[in-house]
């Protein structure tokens, strides 16, 4: 069993029929053991007090709406290099839930913000490139949207996936350069002693597999109804030749 | 190439407003700018850099949709795809037009609008080396961008939204170029970070504006 054998829509149909249910049932347990563990059963932060529960669902939002980007970009080049309709699909399923995932991003942060920095939105650099991630986002999903054409659409929203992509790291280590930072530094990494402090580490790693799971459940769903919506074109159409 | 280059210039010069238009706008945003902010001097002393920037930034935006558009209407660029040079060098040579006739001008004219905003006078040098330096990658980020949108009737509105992100990294390095130059500090990380830029698209993205193109013409 190959990975490219999901290329096949009816092959990639027939699996994930099965599989969602499981996926989506794991998101919302995940979830809820996450947000409820977090929210209810951790203590305040002796300064940051109750607010900083909202961190399982900030880091979990900012994490996907990354991934979401890269999921989309590696879609996007199996689309061009291997011309596999799903794959396209999938990227284009994607892209309005990473931007959803980057408007809570954003959104959670500046309500996190307004009572702990006092502003709703500084110019930091990881917020002004969450915020230029934002609009390739919109960008992408309105290119989606303009064109009429699947193939032409799925060509020239892979190609801007591409050169948006090396524009966003750019920005990324642009804004670096050009202003300071308010922004802690990341939360989880790997290389380093001290991350977010255990009480708080297993519900955030809960939360995040949920978000996680939600993504992949929420994809699955799009691209499913996406290459519906494929069939029932075609049929569509064989059914005018038909008549005609 | 040399030809084609020629061509787009005389196109724009003969069809009236190809050297104008752009800086006209430019000289209208910097002077609404002021009526916005008010006539503080000092105020405007200090954003006088920026506001330079983006104007410049707007208006190479208002012609990018005449890149490749008008050349689809008539069936020229069919001719062109079909034509012994390769499409990379059409790009190539479209957006070199484009910013002969837009990106120029604008840095030209940079330092004399610069007057009316205060312009700290450390800052005329930079702004017009940022300019210049700058508005190459402006001018081929556009191409890329309207190559992408020719194929649709009401590309423009669209255009923007898609090019206006990918001009994020140019503006914010040029800012920082002219900042610095005001300020006296060293400037030189930062142009050669917009230089990189400049030469990395100059590099990259004909290639990416011509496969744009292949998909819109099949």
């Amino acid at each position: 069993m190959s990975f490219w054998e999901f290329a096949n829509p009816r092959k990639f149909m027939a699996w994930t029929a099965p599989v969602l249910p499981w996926v989506s049932a794991l998101a919302a347990l995940a979830l809820s053991v996450g947000l409820v563990w977090g929210f209810f059963f951790t203590p305040n932060d002796f300064r940051q007090g109750a607010t900083v529960k909202i961190i399982y669902l900030h880091v979990p939002a900012a994490m996907m709406a990354i991934n979401a980007w890269v999921m989309m970009l590696v879609a996007s080049l199996i689309w061009l290099v291997r011309r596999h309709h799903v794959s396209a699909l999938a990227a284009r399923a994607a892209a309005p839930v990473g931007l959803v995932f980057t408007a809570m991003a954003l959104l959670t942060g500046a309500i996190w913000g307004q009572p702990t920095w006092g502003t709703w939105w500084v110019w930091d650099p990881r917020l002004t490139s969450f915020f230029i991630l934002f609009l390739f986002y919109l960008g992408y999903v309105a290119l989606w949207q303009a064109i009429e054409d699947p193939d032409t659409a799925a060509d020239l929203t892979s190609v801007l996936c591409l050169v948006g992509s090396v524009f966003a790291v750019l920005s990324r280590y642009a804004a670096l350069f050009w202003n300071q930072g308010l922004h802690q530094g990341a939360s989880l990494s790997l290389d380093k002693e001290e991350n977010v402090a255990d009480v708080f580490y297993i519900p955030l790693l809960f939360a995040i597999a949920g978000f996680v799971l939600v993504f992949v459940a929420l994809v699955l769903v799009r691209t499913r109804t996406e290459i519906r919506a494929r069939r029932l074109h075609a049929l569509a159409m064989r059914e005018r030749m038909a008549n005609a | 190439m040399i030809a084609l280059l020629m061509r787009d210039l005389t196109l724009a010069v003969r069809a009236g407003g190809g050297f104008g238009l752009a800086v006209a706008f430019f000289l209208i945003v910097t002077s609404l700018v002021a009526f916005g902010v008010g006539p503080r001097l000092d105020l405007l002393a200090r954003i006088a850099g920026g506001v330079l920037l983006v104007g410049a930034l707007l208006a190479t935006l208002l012609s990018l949709d005449r890149i490749f558009a008008t050349d689809r209407e008539d069936g020229s660029l069919d001719l062109l795809a079909t034509s012994p040079i390769p499409l990379e060098a059409v790009v190539l040579a479209k957006a070199g037009a484009h910013w002969l006739t837009t990106g120029l001008p604008l840095t030209l004219a940079a330092p004399a609008f610069g007057i009316l905003l205060n312009l700290p006078p450390a800052g005329y040098f930079w702004v017009s080396l940022a300019l210049l330096v700058g508005t190459p990658a402006l001018s081929l980020i556009g191409a890329f961008g309207a190559a992408l949108t020719v194929g649709l009737r009401r590309g423009g509105l669209l255009l923007s939204l898609l090019v206006l992100p990918l001009y994020v990294p140019t503006l914010l390095f040029a800012a920082e170029v002219v900042r610095r130059g005001i300020e006296q500090q060293p400037t030189a990380v930062p142009l050669l970070l917009l230089a990189g830029i400049t030469t990395g698209a100059l590099a990259l993205l004909p290639f990416a504006a011509s496969a744009a193109l292949r998909v819109n013409l099949r």
